[in-house]
């Protein structure tokens, strides 16, 4: 069952996404800046962790997760730290994903060449 | 030929009629499908590592680490830039499809040089992602110290 | 003596001969319609070269000595080389022709640079300045996708607007002697600006610049389609050549099935995903030199226009939101033989 919340969730949040490049004029870029700061605020405001609590991996995987764990990881960070929490709390949380993807990111670099696609 | 704003409007819409637009139906599926089946293994791997005695929030980031290990891998052999080409934003929009753009740019500059190239260029297209990100994080914690406790 | 013959069209007192030519392609133009006409395909996308910018240099390196050779000549009786490609400062060409030695005009016209060289190479032979001119014009897949769009290992959607970047190098020996279809007639064309702003439909933001310049062209030397077995555009794709022939109608121009594209004949764009067809500067360039060419010598076509196009932006102006203006360049070559 969790799985196939998680597959539905997670299908919807990128179907939205292949809708937005297809019907408007919004580059991928753009649309991954959004599904972020979007994650963002559900998550500020309490919505997002309810769907978390649905669909599991369902609704981190996508990138509006990642937004999610950026105001989760402010809000602790303000309980246990004060206002200074604001500047620490977002990258704390998300540090994990974004040294993994450095990490991964060189090592591809490291052993893999430019290729034609 | 007159190049005036009556002229570009005109030609705007010729433009618009004429071009083929995309298969957004088919495009619509397979999003949904490729996103889904990511979400999907996302959960396999949730469950495993809780299984493994992992607390909620370390599965969480092991997860995480796992789609984009796995994401590097595949844009290394080329194979996640294929997947792309159908799936459209359902490979764009997961985690793996954020670690496919850190890794692409690190591969494809590195030939001008491990800092100015590979290292300079790794977050040419994740890199707003971040700001924004923590950018809204940061209202976000204003809004919550002020208001929200 | 007066040469001109218009606003825009010079006709050439002594017609310059193209006394031969050469294209080299990458692996999907090799396995496209006209991969049996290119004199070289090369299955490698490096070249052997560790770049993809040295690579496509050492496409130009390769097939412009492949063009003198196959002309009979040496590269030391070259007067000039006039030559360009899409990379930022047209650094594929440096380095392809550095070692030639000889007396070099760098050009830029988008996709459209192979026009510019054949008009100018023509024109310097026919001024006196020169016996023999090397043209050409090269892009490449590779380097072109990483300098104006995405890394390669990207994945991502192409919308059914885009075009792919021909691989390749297309060249012509220009001179005064020997034999072979001659240039006779060269319309310059004007930058056109129709408020295009969609960087994938290239097709659309050229098309405007084809069609003025076709039109003038058939204005100033006061013929029609009739006069010509062909016209044939740069890298239009499938929508700009709908665009273009709408628009040449409009003025008055209607186009038949002689009224064709480089772009669209490059490629299966169904088989080869290629959406709406071939572009860069390569595209125009091989494909004259490649199949038309041949069928000029053999006198299957006695005349035809060639336009290679062009359309004028760079990441920089794209992101400042600026529109991408078009250019074309028109070339009279005809079969002399009686």
């Amino acid at each position: 069952m969790e799985y196939i919340k998680a597959f539905v969730v997670g299908g919807i949040i990128c179907l939205i996404g292949q809708i937005l490049i297809d019907k408007t004029k919004l580059t991928p870029a753009r649309i991954l800046v959004m599904y972020v700061c979007i994650g963002c605020v559900l998550g500020g405001i309490g919505l997002y962790p309810k769907l978390v609590d649905f669909a599991g991996a369902g609704a981190t995987v996508p990138l509006t997760g990642f937004g999610n764990v950026l105001a989760k990881g402010v809000k602790e960070e303000i309980d246990t730290a004060g206002f200074l929490g604001v500047f620490t709390g977002g990258l704390k949380a998300a540090a994990g994903g974004l040294s993994a993807a450095v990490l991964f990111g060189f090592l591809a670099s490291v052993f893999a060449e430019p290729k034609e696609k | 030929m007159e190049t005036n704003k009556q002229a570009q409007k005109q030609y705007a819409k010729m433009v618009e009629d004429v071009s083929p637009k995309s298969p957004i139906g088919k495009n619509c599926v397979l999003a949904f499908l490729s996103g889904g089946l990511i979400c999907a293994i996302g959960e396999g791997f949730l469950q495993l590592y809780g299984k493994i005695g992992f607390a909620e929030e370390e599965s969480l980031l092991l997860v995480s680490v796992t789609l984009i290990g796995i994401s590097a891998l595949l844009t290394a052999l080329g194979i996640y830039g294929k997947l792309g080409k159908y799936c459209g934003a359902g490979t764009e929009v997961p985690i793996t499809g954020f670690a496919n753009s850190v890794v692409s740019p690190a591969i494809e500059f590195k030939k001008e040089g491990m800092v100015l190239g590979m290292a300079a260029k790794m977050f040419l297209l994740a890199g707003p992602v971040i700001v924004y990100g923590t950018l809204t994080s940061m209202v976000v914690g204003v809004v919550y110290y002020f208001v929200g406790r | 003596m007066n040469k001109r013959m218009g606003k825009q069209t010079v006709r050439l007192a002594e017609p310059v001969i193209i006394r031969g030519v050469a294209s080299t392609v990458g692996e999907t133009e090799g396995e496209g319609p006209l991969g049996g006409y290119f004199d070289c395909v090369v299955r490698d996308p490096l070249y052997g070269e560790d770049t993809w910018e040295q690579a496509e240099s050492r496409f130009v390196q390769e097939n412009m000595r492949l063009a003198v050779k196959k002309a009979g000549c040496s590269m030391q009786n070259m007067d000039y080389v006039l030559c360009g490609d899409l990379l930022n400062q047209c650094v594929g060409t440096t380095f392809g022709i550095k070692d030639f030695n000889v007396p070099f005009f760098g050009l830029f016209g988008a996709c459209s640079t192979m026009g510019e060289a054949m008009s100018l190479g023509a024109m310097l032979i026919d001024g006196g300045y020169a016996t023999n001119v090397l043209a050409g014009a090269s892009s490449h897949f590779c380097s072109a996708e990483k300098q104006f769009r995405f890394p390669l290992p990207l994945g991502i959607q192409r919308t059914p607007v885009a075009s792919r970047t021909v691989t390749g190098d297309g060249a012509v020996v220009l001179s005064r002697n020997g034999k072979g279809p001659v240039i006779t007639e060269i319309t310059t064309g004007k930058i056109v600006d129709m408020g295009v702003t969609d960087v994938n439909n290239m097709g659309a933001a050229m098309a405007p610049a084809a069609a003025a310049l076709i039109a003038a062209h058939l204005r100033d030397t006061e013929r029609t389609l009739q006069d010509y077995d062909v016209i044939v555009t740069g890298d239009l794709g499938d929508t700009g050549r709908t665009l273009s022939a709408t628009l040449l109608e409009k003025e008055g121009f209607p186009m038949d099935e002689r009224y064709k594209d480089c772009g669209l004949l490059i490629y299966d764009n169904e088989r080869q995903d290629t959406h709406m067809g071939g572009s860069g500067c390569a595209c125009s360039a091989v494909t004259f030199c490649g199949y038309y060419y041949p069928k000029l010598v053999s006198g299957e076509i006695k005349r035809m226009l060639f336009v290679p196009t062009g359309a004028l932006l760079s990441t920089t102006s794209v992101q400042q939101n600026q529109p991408i203006p078009g250019i074309a360049h028109g070339i009279v070559i005809e079969n002399m033989k009686r």
